[in-house]
């Protein structure tokens, strides 16, 4: 494949696309604030941040989909906004129309809601083509067919014939970067492109946006996560309310990061070097920034007088902090100490939980087969595995919502699974279930005072002041304000509605919590605050956790085991340690590969 | 219809129940300018008002009486001194109109609620009393929905007898299977739904559950379908009193009076236009109404 438009000396020609003080304000709300970066050919560009900080309307405007159509009108002014020559500030909408998908290409986090779900992959993919006339009709099928290879879709006759409920997440993610490359676009931005993914398809992505940035292509890569950005981005910009709080070569920043902003990104990675660590800033009480002030002021435990009211400069390392942090310093900040772990090898005391070869079919496919594990009072178990691989069902197994075909649960060595629902409910409060979407475990009529005392009153504590007393106990213990007691669930951020869904799992005070991939919805800052949470009831009330994710980092950095989960069956049960420093089964290995740590990468 | 487009925007949440009366509501803190409510929905809720002042204190529109006769006014075109005319017997049609309001309204609220009633019961037991109860009724449900519900109301109210109560629950009949239908289904949802199995596995006692989160749910949608149904009842009922099958004469109700009408079409069309005209409009109205407040609700769980 070669490159459309042969690049002039590199040296010598401005870069592929320049900005300069951009800004971008919805009405009275400045969503983007004086933000500029310059990318080249062949160069990728990480732009970080947490949602709301701008990163996502700074790629839209790029491709001019900020404008029309917006509820609020969008106000986008900048000194500079060049692309390969084009004034970008002064194209027509049909200028635009000539540009986008052609010259630019996007490609959008959820590949579902992106294509068409009423027209086949390959008639997607040939869409740029044919609207901006690059390939004759007779020649399109060819054309998506060499696409859909290259972006590495196997099967790419059968697969362009199919529509986008029957692929898999990973392959529709490559056939909506299969259509944004259809017409060879010189610069490629990429919005959250691999967070919906499990692990390995996430490193299969990126590998290939790796290798399009080596043939050429220009990539504007937008992400929450640094742990993604540090595998491919040869530079990144931070992004915090609006304003770039900190740029630098992609190896510089994530080895030494010198704003404080960076540093709690950073920090809330978590992984083998974050274990017994906080992973958010202790929330601090601070007086809010004026409007001149530095944006991150409100949150930064080294906010003085100055940062709260004059905006820092960018200094020569590219951070705009009146405080930046000196090199070689460590992000991490140590947690109180976890008690010693209480686990005895021996079968001197009964586990909490004991899931003895269980199995489970659902229309002739068996989806669970032969697991077995047991979990100790106190211990956390972390389960791991892709999409599809049983995790969810074996954790609706052992909270007793769906009965196994085969094998049994025991729970304090008495049966479990095996019980009629009725003789089963006494023991229901010991098992608690936190979900991945809280939202849809909360009764959509229920106010959050009322979700809590609906667990509260399980306990048999009496109506009115005692019960409510109970229940702004329980927010305050997951951290919420009592004011969100009359609120609705629909109400709160997805942080603070895990927060709520935590609080009524603990009312009944159980013994074990199943956590069932509580933070992969979650940004990672809030991720952040949710996993700190969780470890530090583990710690106050001696939880055991059965904890499912499919991402390492956060099972590394709170699990004492590890089980490992593939197609139904575990395929290897360790200690952390162990587990991580020599997997022993070949998935195990290959699931590591596809989670190198920030910094290591290519 | 504009004001119909559903919007990624959470609403207030208003229970479902309540929308019908309160549509123009305050939006949510976070909702963007608003735009302008339409015209059809204040005309609607203007007429709703009119409506239930008649139903309830029809004395108040209206001093003439609506039963006593005039032989010597029989049939006096509209006027200043009979706004809508008199009918044969002299008796004043406005306040004969305003005065069949509440029979008329009546009908239709007792025929709507008694097949809500019905609905729910069958819908939740088809949705948890297992596979039997479920193909049963669920086959029965389909017979009757194979039949016009106005025949099906027809073939009850003849076997039940003339009178108000048999003409609701005649129409109730003809309407229970289709709410049944929706409850069952959403029951199903529910059922499977994270917030039941929250509940489950808090150890909430099945007819607890079912109370407290199952029927509430379950029900929403039906409700606001109910306001669209409350509109097709009217009718319905109206149709049966038409036919002489519903209030004796000489209670004034629309359909009934309508009826009468229909003889003097020739000579005295104010006869007949007039009650036709106030169960068209009434129709109309719980329409607009509904649609908003199914528009609404459909927002409120999409949110």
């Amino acid at each position: 494949m070669t490159h459309p438009a042969a690049p002039g000396t590199p040296e010598s020609s401005p870069p592929l696309l320049a900005v300069e003080g951009l800004d971008v304000s919805f009405g009275p709300v400045r969503a983007v604030q004086d933000v500029s970066f310059a990318l080249d050919r062949g160069e990728c560009l990480a732009v970080v941040g947490e949602s709301g900080s701008g990163k996502s309307v700074t790629a839209r405007t790029l491709v001019g989909l900020t404008g029309a159509g917006g509820r609020v009108p969008a106000a986008v002014s900048a000194r500079r906004l060049a692309f390969d020559g084009l004034d970008l500030a002064t194209l027509t909408e049909a200028q635009w129309r000539e540009v986008r998908g052609r010259r630019i290409g996007l490609v959008l986090q959820d590949a579902l809601v992106s294509l068409d779900p009423l027209r086949t992959v390959g008639a997607e993919i040939a869409e740029p083509l044919r609207v901006h006339g690059l390939a004759t009709r007779a020649a399109l099928p060819a054309r998506v067919r060499s696409l859909l290879e290259r972006t590495g879709v196997p099967e790419p006759q059968r697969r362009a014939a199919q529509y986008a409920h029957q692929l898999s997440g990973g392959l529709r993610q490559r056939a909506l970067i299969a259509s944004a490359l259809a017409a060879e676009p010189d610069l490629l931005i990429a919005d959250e492109p691999t967070t919906a993914l499990d692990v390995t398809v996430q490193a299969q992505v990126l590998d290939l946006l790796d290798e399009l940035r080596g043939k050429g292509t220009a990539l504007l890569l937008i992400s929450h996560d640094l742990s993604v950005v540090g595998r491919l981005a040869d530079r990144v910009a931070v992004m915090f309310g609006g304003r770039i709080v900190e740029t630098g070569p992609a190896e510089r920043l994530l080895a030494e990061p010198r704003h404080p902003y960076t540093r709690a990104l950073l920090a809330a990675v978590p992984g083998a070097r974050t274990r017994g660590t906080r992973l958010a800033p202790e929330p601090a009480g601070r007086p809010p920034a004026s409007p001149g002030g530095c944006p991150y002021a409100a949150r930064c435990a080294a906010a003085d007088d100055t940062c709260r009211s004059t905006l820092p400069p960018v200094d020569a390392l590219g951070s705009r902090c009146w405080h930046p942090t000196a090199a070689g310093a460590s992000v991490l900040s140590v947690r109180e100490p976890d008690p010693a772990p209480t686990v005895v090898d021996g079968a001197d005391r009964t586990a909490l939980l004991d899931v003895d070869r269980i199995g489970r079919s659902f229309a002739g496919r068996p989806v669970v087969r032969d697991v077995s594990f047991r979990l100790h009072a106190g211990e956390t178990l972390g389960l791991v595995g892709e999409s599809g691989s049983g995790k969810t069902t074996t954790a609706r197994i052992v909270l007793g919502l769906e009965r196994p075909d085969t094998g049994s649960v025991l729970l304090d060595g008495r049966p479990w699974s095996e019980l009629t629902e009725r003789r089963r409910r006494p023991d229901r409060l010991r098992i608690q279930a936190v979900q991945q979407d809280p939202l849809g475990s909360f009764d959509p009529r229920f106010t959050v005072e009322r979700l809590v005392a609906e667990a509260v009153a399980r306990t048999g504590v009496p109506r009115g002041e005692a019960r409510r007393h109970r229940v702004t106990e329980l927010l305050d213990q997951v951290g919420l304000p009592a004011a969100l007691l009359a609120r609705r669930p629909t109400e709160l951020s997805g942080g603070q509605r895990q927060r709520v869904a935590i609080a009524r799992a603990l009312a009944p005070a159980p013994a074990l919590l199943v956590c069932d991939e509580p933070v992969s919805a979650l940004d990672l800052s809030v991720q952040a605050q949710i996993l700190d949470l969780l470890a530090d009831l583990r710690r106050e009330l001696g939880l055991a956790l059965l904890f499912i994710s499919h991402d390492l980092g956060v099972v590394q950095h709170l699990a004492d085991r590890v089980a490992v989960m593939k197609d139904g069956r575990l395929v290897e049960t360790a200690t952390v340690d162990r587990l991580f420093a020599e997997p022993a089964d070949p998935y195990t290995r290959r699931l590591l590969a596809a989670t190198a740590p920030v910094g290591a990468s290519r | 219809m504009a004001h119909t487009t559903v919007e990624p925007v959470p609403g207030p949440d208003a229970a479902p129940d309540a929308v019908l009366l309160k549509a123009p509501e305050v939006p949510a803190p976070a909702a963007p300018a608003r735009r302008r409510p339409p015209l059809a929905l204040l005309l609607a809720l203007a007429a709703l008002a009119l409506l239930l002042v008649a139903a309830l204190a029809p004395g108040l529109l209206s001093s003439a009486s609506p039963i006593e006769t005039h032989p010597a006014e029989a049939l006096t075109p509209p006027g200043a001194a009979h706004w809508f005319g008199t009918d044969q017997l002299g008796r004043d049609l406005f306040a004969r109109v305003l005065h069949g309001a509440r029979p008329s309204l009546l009908l239709g609220l007792g025929a709507t609620a008694f097949a809500i009633t019905g609905g729910t019961l069958l819908g939740l037991a088809a949705a948890l009393g297992g596979r039997w109860a479920d193909q049963i009724l669920m086959r029965l449900a389909d017979v009757l929905l194979s039949l016009p519900p106005i025949l099906l109301a027809l073939l009850a109210v003849t076997v039940l007898g003339t009178g108000s109560l048999n003409v609701m629950l005649a129409i109730a009949i003809a309407f229970v299977p289709g709410y049944a239908r929706i409850v069952r289904a959403e029951t199903l949802v529910v059922r499977r739904s994270g917030y039941v199995e929250a509940a489950v596995g808090l150890g909430l006692p099945r007819p607890l559950l079912i109370v407290r989160h199952v029927l509430p749910n379950a029900v929403g949608p039906m409700l606001v379908l109910a306001t669209v149904g409350f509109g097709t009842a009217l009718i319905a009922a109206a149709g049966l009193s038409f036919l002489g099958l519903g209030p004796q004469p000489p209670s004034p109700e629309w359909g009934a009076m309508l009826s009468q009408g229909r003889r003097f079409l020739a000579t005295a069309w104010w006869v007949g236009v007039f009650p036709g005209a106030a169960i068209t409009a009434t129709a109309l109205v719980v329409n607009v109404l509904g649609r908003r407040a199914q528009a609404r609700f459909t927002r409120r769980t999409d949110a």
